[in-house]
């Protein structure tokens, strides 16, 4: 893995300290997916902070949006309860405002496009970096959208971090690669998200490729949800992102109060930390 | 970026769009996940190679009038327009397409590009069921396997289409999810869609969607609007004064119009669902009430609260009871090249009775919009003038609903 040096500011963000402190740790990244709001944002909040203990390397926080079309039924299903629970933007930027002073992981929003247009580019660019987010990694949104975003974020250190799938021609993905900042999503199977049982063929040849197109690190997501499939991608990749089975968890737990929510959390994310190196 | 209110027009008209990016002016693009890009851009490559291609076009045309039934006349709406005491009302009859509206038109036209694509398998959503329909039928006559995604609350509104849909061997899967409407099917079909791209191709059912979906359901529907002209010719002389269709996601009104909109002497004018009242919830009128915002795949008026949250809608018409419009509609609202008004549900379903009465015609509720519209209009314009509206599809599918909802209005009044 080499360090992102590049002009733009990112060279000496939270997420290129992050990674450069793992590779000289000899390790890799496990970057957690939890929906904000989900059952509501004091439980986010605990959760963060125990996903932190548990030595995640960066959080990505879903955005809940009411018509998520890149979302399998997991993370839809607690986008729904998190609107219902009355979730809103400002209370979101206070929440991670609260959580940004309180864990050493870099987090970042995903977050649809629409969401963003909505509120305003610079605006919500403005309110992400204030409330001390690392940056965004906005699903909906392809290259060809993406400049106007791309410049905003830039302008306000914070990662816009894009998404390869296997669907994606080569040359396409090599402009994707070269153009992400923070780290490069590699999204494992095309299909919704959602917790899968083995990894897919192909995927070691494609992450090494992509490697040899960015410089910032590659992470696998889509379907990771056990020890045995961290320690294969970190076999490769940079780090690997937990989502579905992570968020469904939460779910589970969500009876039993954030701390308990909380407690269960950490030593499922504990165990895949220990898998990534 | 340009401003909303006065952009600048393309060099060759209004009609000279979407440019090679999908934009109507501001509006439209294509702001979907990636695993769709590669998908969207084989799209557009067929779609430009198959327009190209004479025997493309030829067998359409073909299917269009042996199998559809077309050309469709225009009739003299006689009793309506004595009814309403001014401007002559004339139906552009969409309704005698086979399966019963407009929706066919773009179901074949895009089944004819899934096989030349080599996708074997097609998917599709529908809130009135008569997109749903129409797909399933063009899946049976050209082999391809279906399934339609429809709302749960619309497969009991519109179950006479639901059946339909089953006889002609598609698959209808009722979406449980959110409002459990058509912005609800349309989110599960895309869902599909980001996992069987390679071998599925999506028969969207409107103007709406990633590019290049809003053009290609437009060029599909704009035989209305061509047809409309020549008869007019034929019956008239002369262009109409005033042309109306009903808009929802808008693909009736968006065949309408655009072989229209250089034409600068008619006047243009899109009908929205008004519903219960002009209240967030008790409408679906976009681009009457909404804001510029991005819902399925582009850029155009949607109805969303401040947080960019889609707004729940309503109306008492399946097929129009959708929170976003084509990007297209967008920008023919902010150049002011088409008026967009509204009608509400009670408005809608007393010009659904007076046409059934009046004309022996069961219009779809959807349609009902644009009538209910032409009829207040007619009667404050003078005699001579001619008032075209955009017949889209019939009513059968509608009967049941209207009777439910009427026997709750008589028990209601009894109360």
């Amino acid at each position: 893995m080499t360090i992102h040096h590049d002009s733009k500011g990112l060279s000496s963000g939270p997420l290129a300290k992050t990674f450069a402190a793992l590779a000289k740790d000899g390790r890799k990244a496990l970057a957690p997916f939890v929906t904000a709001g989900d059952p509501d944002l004091d439980t986010t909040l605990a959760v963060l902070e125990a996903l932190d203990r548990a030595g995640a390397a960066v959080c990505e926080l879903g955005v809940p949006y009411s018509d998520p079309i890149a979302d399998g039924p997991v993370i839809q299903a607690s986008y729904t309860r998190a609107l219902a629970a009355g979730f809103t933007l400002e209370k979101f930027f206070e929440m991670v405002r609260q959580a940004t002073g309180r864990v050493k992981m870099p987090i970042l929003a995903m977050v649809s496009y629409s969401i963003i247009y909505r509120r305003g580019i610079d605006r919500f660019v403005d309110d992400a970096a204030a409330a001390g987010l690392a940056g965004l990694v906005v699903p909906d949104l392809p290259l060809e959208e993406s400049d106007v975003l791309d410049v905003t974020c830039k302008g306000a250190n914070l990662a816009l971090v894009r998404l390869v799938t296997p669907t994606t021609p080569p040359e396409r993905a090599a402009e994707i690669a070269r153009r992400s900042t923070g780290f490069l999503y590699c999204v494992s199977v095309a299909g919704v998200t959602g917790a899968r049982t083995d990894l897919p063929e192909g995927l070691v040849e494609r992450v090494k490729w992509l490697q040899t197109k960015t410089d910032v690190p590659v992470l696998v997501g889509f379907g990771v949800s056990t020890p045995e499939q961290v320690k294969l991608l970190s076999g490769v990749a940079d780090g690997a992102i937990v989502g579905s089975a992570l968020v469904r968890r939460v779910g589970e737990l969500a009876a039993e109060g954030p701390e308990g929510v909380a407690k269960g959390v950490e030593s499922y994310i504990a165990d895949l930390v220990n898998a990534a190196r | 970026m340009p401003s909303p209110l006065s952009p600048p027009l393309p060099a060759g008209g209004i009609s000279q769009v979407p440019d090679a990016h999908g934009r109507f002016g501001r509006f439209g693009g294509r702001y979907v996940p990636e695993t769709l890009s590669a998908a969207l851009d084989q799209l557009q490559a067929a779609y430009d190679e198959a327009r190209a291609d004479p025997a493309f076009q030829a067998e359409l045309d073909q299917l269009l009038a042996a199998f559809v039934g077309r050309p469709l006349p225009l009739l003299f709406a006689k009793r309506l327009t004595a009814y309403a005491g001014g401007a002559q009302i004339w139906f552009k009859r969409e309704d005698l397409s086979h399966t019963g509206a407009h929706k066919i038109n773009n179901t074949l036209g895009q089944g004819l590009l899934a096989m030349r694509m080599g996708k074997k398998r097609i998917i599709a959503e529908t809130g009135a069921g008569q997109h749903g329909v129409a797909t399933a039928t063009a899946c049976a006559r050209f082999g391809l396997d279906c399934v339609v995604y429809m709302g749960a609350e619309d497969v009991r509104r519109q179950e006479p289409n639901v059946r339909s849909m089953r006889m002609m061997g598609a698959e209808v899967r009722p979406v449980e999810s959110g409002s459990r409407t058509l912005r609800d099917a349309i989110n599960e079909a895309m869902r599909d869609w980001m996992g069987s791209v390679e071998t599925t191709h999506y028969i969207i059912g409107s103007v709406v969607g990633p590019h290049p979906f809003p053009r290609i359901t437009r060029d599909f529907q704009s035989v209305i609007g061509q047809e409309t002209l020549v008869f007019c010719q034929q019956e008239l002389g002369r262009d109409p004064d005033c042309v109306v269709a009903c808009v929802g996601g808008g693909s009736n009104a968006a065949g309408m119009f655009y072989p229209l909109v250089e034409h600068k002497g008619i006047r243009l004018v899109g009908v929205e669902a008004g519903g219960r009242s002009s209240k967030p919830g008790d409408h679906a009128a976009s681009l009457s009430y909404g804001n510029a915002g991005i819902l399925h795949g582009s850029l155009s008026y949607v109805l969303q609260d401040p947080d960019g949250q889609t707004a729940d809608v309503h109306s008492v018409s399946a097929g129009l009871d959708y929170p976003g419009v084509g990007p297209e509609h967008a920008w023919w609202h902010d150049t002011k090249r088409v008026e967009y008004t509204s009608v509400t549900d009670a408005e809608a379903l007393d010009a659904f009775d007076l046409v059934a009465r009046r004309e022996g015609i069961l219009p779809a509720l959807e349609t009902s919009h644009a009538i209910a519209w032409a009829v207040k209009e007619a009667a404050r314009r003078p005699k001579k003038e001619v008032i075209v509206v955009c017949l889209s599809g019939r009513g059968d599918k509608d009967a049941a609903e209207i009777a439910r909802l009427r026997s709750i209005e008589n028990g209601g009044a009894h109360a």
